[in-house]
C-alpha cells in the first residue's frame, strides 16, 4: 500500500526536483521548501516563475519575477547566476556541460559554466526553451514554430515552421524528435533528420505537461480526462499510431504526468488533486493519492522510482512512498 | 491559432503573464492590460474568453480606449487600429480636451459615436478620470452589461457625452435619458463624421418580441458567418411568453447570452441589438433579424 507523507505549503507549486535524494518544492511565492531531515526552506525570488534541476541533479535552477536566475544547492546555498533587471524570467532549461538556458521576453539566453553568456533575440516572445540531450543546441518554442540555436558556435539557427502559437518544447531523449505544446489543444512535432511534421491532436484541453518514459519510448501528456501516451519507438515516431489512454476519469482532467525513471509506468495527477499510477502494458491503475483541495501542478520521482513528490495549486504537497 | 481566423486569435504572452500572476493569490485587486497604441484589441479581449485557464481565473471587466482629441483625425487616417480600438471599447476617454476647440471636440466625439454608439465617453485633460469610470464596469457581465449602460441602444443622436462635470449617476439603473426618439426600426451610425470614412460601422436593430427557436439559431449562424467582421455586439432580447429579459454580448464569434431579470411593468418589451463591425451587410442582417419575430 502506498503511504503519503503530507507537506502543507501555502503557495502554488511550480516545480519539484530531487536533489541529493531530498525533494525540493519550488513555489510561486519564491520559496523553495525541502525535506531533508525535517522541513527546511530557502527564499530564492520575490515570485518564482520557472524551475528545473540541472543535468546531474545537484542544483535547482530557478527564474523569477525579480529578473534573476539562481541556482540552489541541496545544502540550501543560493547562487545568483544572472540578473536581467525588471523583467520576468519565464522559462528555465538545464543543458549539458553545466549550461543554463533562460527566457526573458523575446530573448533566450544561454549561460555557460565558465560564465560566458549569449543572447538570442526573436521577433516575438520566447514561450518555452529546451536543450537537446547531446551537443549544445537550444530549442525555442515561439509563435508559428520553433527555432534551434547552436550557442557554442556562430552557426545560423534552424527554423522549424508550423502555424500557431507554440508554448512548451521538449526533445526526445534520443534527440531525434522535437515536440511542442501549443496554445490550441494539440502537440506538434518534427522529426529532426528530415523535418517531417507530426501532428498530435484530439485533446479536449490545452496540453501543459509532458513527460518522456524510460529510454524515451513513450511521451505521456496532460490535456485530457486521461493521460495520453504517444508511442515513439518507431522510426517515424507516433505517426499513424493511436496513443494509449491511461487513468481516464469522467469528472476531471489530467493536469500533470510524470513517467517512472525505469518502468513503463506514469504517475498521473488530476484537477481535483487525485494521483494515480498506471502501467502502459496492461493499463492497470493504482491510487497514490485521493483527491485534495486543488489541482496537481508538479510531480517528480526520486532516482530509484520508489518515492513520488507532488505539489498542487493550493500548496498541498507531499511524498508518496509506493512501497509503503 | 492555426487556422488564422481572427476570431480564434489569442495573445499567448498575455496567457502566460496572467497565469503567472494568478499563481500568487491575494497580491492584487485587478490586472490592467495596457496595449501599445497599435495593438489589435480583439485578441487581447478574446484571450479572456478563449483560453480555459485564463477564463477560469479571471473575468474581463471592460475595454477602455484613450483617445487623443488633438490627433484622432490623423490616427484614423493612417491606421485601422485606432478605429478598431474605439470600436472595441466599452469606455472611451477623450483626452487632451484642453488642446482643441469646442468645435473640434464636438467633431471628435461625433466621430467616436459614429464608430461606436455603445461606449460611454468621458472627457479628460491629462487623462484625469475617476477610477470608477474605468474600473469595475462589468461590461462583459451579462447581469450588468446593459443595466449599467443606461444610454445603451437608446442613442439616436450621438450627443450625450459625460465630461468631467457630468452630473449623471452612472450606476443608477433608472437613469433618465434625455431624448426618446421615434426613429424607425434601425439606423446606422456610419457616415456622421467628416473625419472618419466609415470603415467600422454600427447597426442598431429594434423589433418586437422574438421567437427563441428562430432568434438563437439566427444569432449563432450570423456570428459564425459574420464573426470576422463583427467586432462587438450587445443586445436585450424580448422573447415571446418569457417574463425575463434575455441579454447577449459578443466579441467576433464568441457570443454569450443569458436571462437577466424580469421585465419591469414600465419597460417596453422590445428587442434591441447593436452590431459594431466592418463591412456589415446591413440589409441582410436587418431582414434576417426581423424574420425571427414571434
Amino acid at each position: 500500500m502506498p503511504t503519503i507523507a503530507p507537506l502543507d505549503l501555502d503557495s502554488h507549486c511550480i516545480a519539484i526536483a530531487w536533489l541529493d535524494d531530498s525533494p525540493h518544492f519550488a513555489l510561486a511565492d519564491g520559496v523553495v521548501h525541502r525535506l531533508d531531515n525535517g522541513h527546511k526552506w530557502a527564499e530564492v525570488h520575490d515570485g518564482l516563475l520557472a524551475a528545473c534541476p540541472d543535468a546531474d541533479h545537484a542544483r535547482l535552477i530557478t527564474g523569477g519575477e525579480d529578473g534573476r536566475v539562481t541556482a540552489l544547492s541541496a545544502d540550501g546555498k543560493v547562487e545568483m547566476l544572472a540578473e536581467i533587471g525588471r523583467k520576468w524570467v519565464t522559462s528555465i532549461a538545464a543543458g549539458p556541460q553545466g549550461a543554463v538556458g533562460f527566457a526573458v521576453g523575446r530573448s533566450a539566453y544561454v549561460l555557460f559554466a565558465d560564465g560566458k553568456q549569449r543572447e538570442f533575440q526573436h521577433p516575438r516572445s520566447v514561450e518555452g526553451i529546451a536543450f537537446a540531450p547531446k551537443g549544445m543546441r537550444l530549442a525555442v518554442a515561439r509563435y508559428n514554430g520553433a527555432t534551434l540555436h547552436f550557442p557554442a558556435t556562430d552557426g545560423k539557427p534552424t527554423e522549424l515552421e508550423w502555424a500557431g502559437a507554440h508554448t512548451g518544447i521538449t526533445f526526445s531523449p534520443d534527440g531525434k524528435f522535437l515536440v511542442t505544446t501549443m496554445q490550441e489543444n494539440a502537440l506538434h512535432g518534427w522529426k529532426l533528420a528530415d523535418g517531417k511534421h507530426m501532428r498530435m491532436a484530439g485533446y479536449p484541453g490545452k496540453v501543459k505537461c509532458f513527460s518522456w518514459s524510460a529510454k524515451g519510448k513513450w511521451l505521456a501528456t496532460s490535456g485530457a480526462p486521461g493521460a495520453i501516451v504517444w508511442p515513439f519507438q518507431a522510426k517515424d515516431g507516433p505517426m499513424g499510431k493511436a496513443p494509449l489512454e491511461l487513468g481516464t476519469r469522467g469528472d476531471t482532467m489530467v493536469t500533470q504526468v510524470c513517467c517512472h525513471p525505469t518502468e513503463e509506468i506514469a504517475a498521473i495527477g488530476y484537477g481535483d488533486g487525485m494521483i494515480l499510477a498506471a502501467r502502459f502494458a496492461d493499463q492497470k491503475e493504482i491510487l497514490l493519492r485521493r483527491s485534495g483541495k486543488g489541482a496537481i501542478t508538479a510531480m517528480a520521482w526520486d532516482n530509484e522510482g520508489r518515492r513520488l513528490a507532488f505539489g498542487s495549486e493550493t500548496g498541498e504537497s507531499g511524498v508518496v512512498d509506493i512501497a509503503g | 491559432m492555426n487556422n488564422g481566423c481572427v476570431c480564434c486569435t489569442v495573445r499567448g504572452d498575455l496567457v502566460r503573464v496572467v497565469e503567472g500572476l494568478t499563481r500568487r493569490t491575494g497580491r492584487f485587486d485587478a490586472i490592467v492590460v495596457e496595449t501599445t497604441g497599435l495593438a489589435d484589441p480583439a485578441p487581447v479581449a478574446q484571450t479572456f474568453f478563449m483560453d480555459d485557464d485564463v477564463r477560469a481565473k479571471t473575468r474581463l471587466d471592460a475595454v477602455v480606449a484613450l483617445v487623443d482629441a488633438k490627433h484622432l483625425p490623423l490616427r484614423l487616417k493612417d491606421s485601422n487600429e485606432a478605429e478598431d480600438q474605439i470600436a472595441f471599447a466599452d469606455v472611451v476617454i477623450v483626452n487632451k480636451t484642453d488642446l482643441v476647440t469646442p468645435e473640434e471636440l464636438a467633431t471628435v466625439e461625433a466621430t467616436i459615436r459614429a464608430i461606436n454608439p455603445m461606449a460611454r465617453i468621458h472627457r479628460a485633460e491629462r487623462a484625469g478620470v475617476a477610477l470608477n469610470d474605468v474600473l469595475d464596469r462589468g461590461a462583459f457581465d451579462l447581469k450588468r452589461v446593459l443595466d449599467n449602460d443606461p444610454h445603451f441602444l437608446e442613442h439616436g443622436h450621438p450627443d450625450h457625452v459625460c465630461g468631467p462635470d457630468c452630473e449623471h449617476d452612472h450606476h443608477h439603473h433608472d437613469h433618465e435619458h434625455g431624448h426618446d426618439h421615434d426613429h424607425g426600426h434601425h439606423h446606422h451610425h456610419g457616415a456622421a463624421s467628416p473625419i472618419h470614412d466609415a470603415g467600422v460601422k454600427s447597426l442598431s436593430l429594434r423589433a418586437g418580441e422574438m421567437d427563441p427557436k428562430k432568434f438563437l439559431p439566427w444569432l449563432e449562424k450570423t456570428t459564425q458567418i459574420d464573426g470576422p467582421n463583427i467586432l462587438r455586439l450587445k443586445g436585450i432580447i424580448a422573447f415571446a411568453d418569457d417574463p425575463d429579459r434575455f441579454v447577449v454580448q459578443g466579441v467576433h464569434m464568441i457570443v454569450e447570452g443569458d436571462h437577466q431579470r424580469p421585465w419591469r411593468d414600465d419597460e417596453k418589451r422590445e428587442t434591441r441589438l447593436v452590431f459594431i463591425g466592418r463591412d456589415l451587410d446591413t440589409e441582410r442582417l436587418q431582414r434576417t433579424f426581423e424574420a425571427c419575430l414571434a
